[in-house]
């Protein structure tokens, strides 16, 4: 593998020298994006978003739990991430890996810091509060799975109902509204390879970039970052890659539901 | 089976089920063949609530290396469960005893028809993923694999499927739905070989008299003929009305 990504990086090196990407995107373009939610009946509430040929699934579950001891009145917000083995070659199946674990991660922080779900409004009794369960099911994998996760969580957040709740316990299969949000979160991830960056890398890309950098932006703020491979970033690049962001994150906004 | 008693509804009422079916009747089956990007082949099975989705890889490098066979292609199978599929609480993440029992006589049903041989020292993957869950997943699990390694290119001895059976107020009923699984009194998964007629995959549960044994093999049997032609329809498709992108729909 090793040998194949030294010649993708070379050639992918090459290409963004004369301004170019493999598949002839812009520099700060995105693949065709498609999202769609509220598809599922067992779940709270579920949505599928594809970028390019990465497809992911989030599924939403509320369940009743014990708060965490220093919280003692705040909901629980989970997160998890499973990269399927039927959705690349690159996936083997085992405990998580620490990519999925990274990916989860990421997609938890942007949500939480943003603080558009409020957990306070989960308290339900003394050491009773409802949790929220986000679970990513990575179903095809062609690069940028960040923002393809990102994406399809927030769609399934904002399909998602509240269930109904007596004497302390959910009643399955039936609701009491939609779940309230303060707004709509979502990830800019770039690639870059020597002194250029892009957007949403894709696979190819990915295997011959140096490092991604990862914004969560809401409609006023920057709410999670991260940056992930052994390549470097400058302060500047950090700067541009956030206004790009702020511009690509009205677009992304735009396809999910309301 | 398992249900509480106390909550049991009336499972059958002059001839027709809590869902208005016949004793004979499926749920509506809808397949859709390739509708994934990387894996060899793929398939996407509703059946009643239930969604499913099937990828194959391979025949490919066996690894680990002494997992492999001089003489065939080693099957793998990974029957697995959303935590987000069922109706009620948010279930763990990861196999479980069942999807490992599952994952095990799914993959034996497969290794009867797959023509191995041909591939010495490869392995071929067969990954289920239930997505939505009503009762008979199993059964939809191996009609969804089948038609996944048929589009993968897998030579096969016979298109498979499979459909459970059970007793419901002292009736023996094809394909049982979540609420007759729960309080029914007996569940019976078969996987046929329609070609030859074999039974590839059998498990029971509750309590049958020989009658409603046969009885019970002689329903599964119709409703697997049914299944299939929906299976060919399937595989028919991707070449009749090809595709570029192979997304997941889900409607």
């Amino acid at each position: 593998m090793e040998s194949i990504n030294e010649i993708k990086r070379d050639t992918l090196s090459a290409l963004l020298a004369s301004g170019k990407r493999p598949d002839n995107r812009g520099m700060h373009d995105y693949r065709p994006i498609t999202v769609q939610s509220g598809m599922m009946q067992n779940p709270d509430g579920a949505a599928i978003a594809t970028i390019g040929k990465s497809q992911v699934m989030a599924g939403i579950k509320f369940d009743v739990a014990t708060p965490f001891p220093d919280r003692p009145t705040e909901g629980v917000l989970s997160t998890s991430a499973d990269l399927l083995p039927l959705a690349s070659h690159l996936f083997e199946t085992g405990p998580p890996s620490d990519e999925s674990i990274e990916l989860a991660r990421v997609v938890d922080r942007g949500i939480r810091s943003s603080n558009i779900i409020d957990l306070n409004s989960f308290f339900l009794a003394e050491a009773k509060v409802l949790a929220l369960y986000i679970d990513i099911f990575v179903l095809d994998h062609d690069g940028n799975l960040i923002d393809c996760s990102a994406l399809a969580a927030m769609a399934a957040l904002l399909s998602t109902r509240m269930p109904k709740i007596e004497g302390g316990k959910i009643i399955r299969g039936e609701f009491s509204g939609k779940l309230p949000l303060k707004g709509k979160v979502v990830t800019s991830t770039f690639g870059k390879l020597g002194e250029r960056y892009f957007l949403d890398p894709s696979l190819d890309e990915e295997a011959g970039m140096d490092c991604r950098l990862t914004l969560a932006t809401t409609e006023k703020h920057l709410c999670a970052g991260q940056k992930g491979g052994w390549g470097t970033v400058s302060e500047r690049d950090i700067m541009t890659m956030l206004d790009i962001a702020n511009e690509k994150a009205k677009e992304l906004r735009a396809l999910l539901p309301e | 089976m398992g249900g509480n008693a106390a909550n049991k509804p009336e499972l059958l009422k002059n001839g027709k089920r809590v869902d208005g079916r016949r004793v004979d009747e499926l749920r509506p089956i809808k397949i859709v063949a390739r509708v994934l990007n990387d894996a060899d082949g793929s398939a996407y099975v509703e059946w009643g609530k239930n969604k499913i989705l099937a990828g194959v890889y391979g025949p490919s490098e066996c690894i680990p290396r002494h997992d492999q066979s001089l003489y065939r292609a080693i099957v793998k199978c990974r029957y697995n469960m959303a935590p987000f599929s069922g109706a009620e609480e948010h279930g763990r993440s990861g196999p479980n005893r069942r999807s490992k029992e599952l994952s095990k006589v799914i993959r034996e049903a497969f290794e009867n028809v797959i023509i191995a041989e041909s591939f010495p020292k490869t392995q071929i993957e067969v990954f289920i993923e239930v997505l939505q869950s009503d009762g008979g997943t199993r059964c939809a699990a191996v009609t969804a694999a089948a038609v996944a390694l048929a589009d993968a290119g897998i030579p096969m001895k016979d298109m498979i499927c499979a459909c459970a059976v059970g007793k419901i107020e002292g009736e023996v009923v094809v394909d049982l739905g979540k609420e007759e699984d729960n309080f029914g009194e007996s569940d019976m998964p078969i996987a046929f070989s329609p070609r030859t007629g074999d039974v590839l995959l059998f498990q029971m549960d509750g309590l049958l008299t020989k009658e409603e044994l046969a009885r019970g093999i002689e329903l599964a049997r119709g409703a697997s003929e049914k299944i299939r032609a929906i299976q060919f329809e399937a595989i028919k498709k991707v070449y009749e009305e090809p595709r570029e992108e192979r997304f997941l729909i889900i409607k």
